[in-house]
């Protein structure tokens, strides 16, 4: 039996929209990552990421991930790539092992230019 | 002392500290062998350390190497020079006794390493952009053949699994393209290549201690690719196909590395691609024997020189573990915390010790194999690779 719509439901679906659309209006400002954090994430790139995009992102057997190359794709997408990763190619999904806010600031820091440890 | 003073003493004095070295005054060091040494790469500052096995030491440094993510190095085969790899493209000769670059080229934007011909004359770098492979002279590093990684459809794929082959060949293989190519450099000037249909995304790739079997490790499909390369004209083969069994591999954060190191005893030690498994295979059948759950997923599957261990690194998240699989025993009997983020092993020539590279310790720490206990610790920048001259005399190093 399909449920009716109820009001409280509508309120609920709503509030998850709201929600849903959180974080994208953080991604529009800044995602706040605390400094600790942001420094392993930093190394990770650099290190681990650096392991196919090299250590300077100017690719190896992934893609570069130079600023130039970023500038010109939607965040969103740079955010879900590093998130459930890329079927068919050797990216793999970063879900469990950072979030969604440390995915933007990743895509954030990489398209001003990724810093240096 | 005026502040302009160090400065100007400093320039006299390395010329005259050469030129006494040269010279071999009473300052000079005793002529030695270069059998117990080896180099350590400092990915992040683009240097190596020279180091000593036997007194387990760091002898030198040489800076100025470029980008070394991922670099590798081959050995002259007098064991003196030591011919790195950078990932931009450079290839370096650096000279060990004198702890010196003697040669430096710029030969890619983007490279993986390389090999060197049984002849030792030849020096190839495999390379992802522009992809193909690359010989030079080992003495000048003038370039002698260039092979594009063009495929019939004219594609250009990233090389990977470079290997060199008796009689001056070399095998490698194209990721895009899925294929295992031998070039026959006997004749440089005129290189012949023979092209063989390998499978999806071969990753890396070995040649058994003996020159034989070259063999491709696939990311898009369990299984891998082999090809007998004294009868090259059968094809290649595939082996363990299936060992996934359709299973959903696990996320890969590393590539696992393959070489010939992987081969004691009759079998080969391989790591399984997206799984927490050592696979076994019978050198003679290449059927698969046992396969060993480790702690996560490998990427140096190293046997000790004398076959009688394997010691196994992980892939990120866990790359701060290492275990060691008994080969009469067949299992997992020793797991060891070296440090944080080991990334590569060496064994010293016969393999009384063994030593591991820990990036985020910035350290090289050495074991015992037979007490697993640390005997040594050697600081270093954000240490990868660690290549020892023994591997001169090996194939497929």
């Amino acid at each position: 039996m399909k449920p009716a719509i109820s009001f409280p439901r509508m309120c609920l679906s709503g509030l998850g929209l709201a929600a849903a659309l959180l974080p994208l209006f953080a991604s529009a400002t800044e995602a706040v990552i605390p400094a600790p954090r942001a420094r392993e994430l930093v190394h990770m790139v650099r290190q681990d990421c650096g392991s196919c995009h090299g250590l300077t992102l100017k690719g190896g057997l992934g893609p570069a991930l130079t600023a130039e190359t970023f500038r010109q794709r939607p965040a969103e997408s740079m955010v879900a790539t590093i998130l459930h990763g890329r079927p068919g190619t050797p990216m793999p999904p970063f879900k469990g092992i950072i979030n969604e806010a440390e995915a933007q600031w990743i895509v954030q820091q990489l398209q001003a230019g990724f810093p240096n440890e | 002392m005026t502040p302009a003073t160090p400065v100007v003493s400093r320039r006299f004095l390395l010329p005259v500290l050469l030129l006494s070295l040269l010279a071999g005054c009473a300052s000079a060091p005793a002529p030695r062998g270069t059998g117990d040494l080896g180099v350590v790469i400092e990915r992040s500052i683009g240097q190596v350390q020279v180091v000593n096995t036997t007194s387990k030491k760091a002898l030198a440094k040489v800076p100025g190497l470029g980008d070394l993510s991922h670099a590798s190095v081959v050995f002259s085969r007098d064991q003196r020079y030591a011919y790195v790899f950078g990932r931009d493209g450079g290839l370096t000769k650096v000279d060990i006794l004198t702890a010196s670059i003697a040669k430096r080229i710029v030969q890619a934007g983007n490279a993986i390493g390389g090999a060197i011909s049984q002849d030792g004359k030849l020096v190839v770098a495999q390379n992802y952009e522009p992809g193909g492979i690359k010989a030079f002279d080992a003495e000048t590093l003038e370039l002698v053949a260039d092979i594009p990684s063009v495929d019939m459809n004219g594609v250009r794929s990233k090389v990977v699994g470079l290997a060199d082959l008796s009689g001056n060949r070399f095998a490698f293989s194209l990721f895009e393209a899925g294929e295992i190519w031998v070039a026959d450099l006997s004749n440089p000037k005129a290189p012949k290549v023979q092209k063989y249909s390998a499978g999806k995304q071969p990753y890396d790739a070995l040649v058994t201690p003996d020159g034989r079997y070259y063999i491709a490790g696939l990311f898009g499909e369990d299984g891998l690719a082999m090809l007998d390369t004294w009868q090259p004209e059968q094809g290649v083969q595939k082996i363990l196909a299936g060992y996934g069994k359709g299973e959903q591999p696990l996320p890969v954060y590393k590539m696992p590395h393959l070489r010939g190191w992987s081969v004691a005893g009759g079998k080969a030690y391989l790591p399984a691609i997206g799984r927490h498994e050592v696979l076994v295979v019978d050198t003679k059948t290449w059927k698969e024997t046992a396969r060993i759950p480790v702690k996560s997923q490998p990427v140096f599957v190293m046997a000790r020189p004398d076959g009688r261990e394997i010691w196994v690194n992980f892939a990120f998240p866990d790359n701060g573990w290492v275990q060691v699989i008994d080969t009469l025993e067949g299992k997992v009997t020793h797991t060891l915390q070296p440090g944080k983020a080991i990334l590569h092993m060496e064994f010293a020539p016969r393999g009384e010790a063994v030593w591991l590279s820990a990036r985020d310790d910035n350290k090289v720490t050495v074991f015992d194999t037979r007490t697993k206990a640390p005997v040594a610790e050697l600081k270093a920048e954000s240490p990868s690779g660690i290549f020892f001259t023994s591997r001169a005399a090996r194939t497929g190093f």
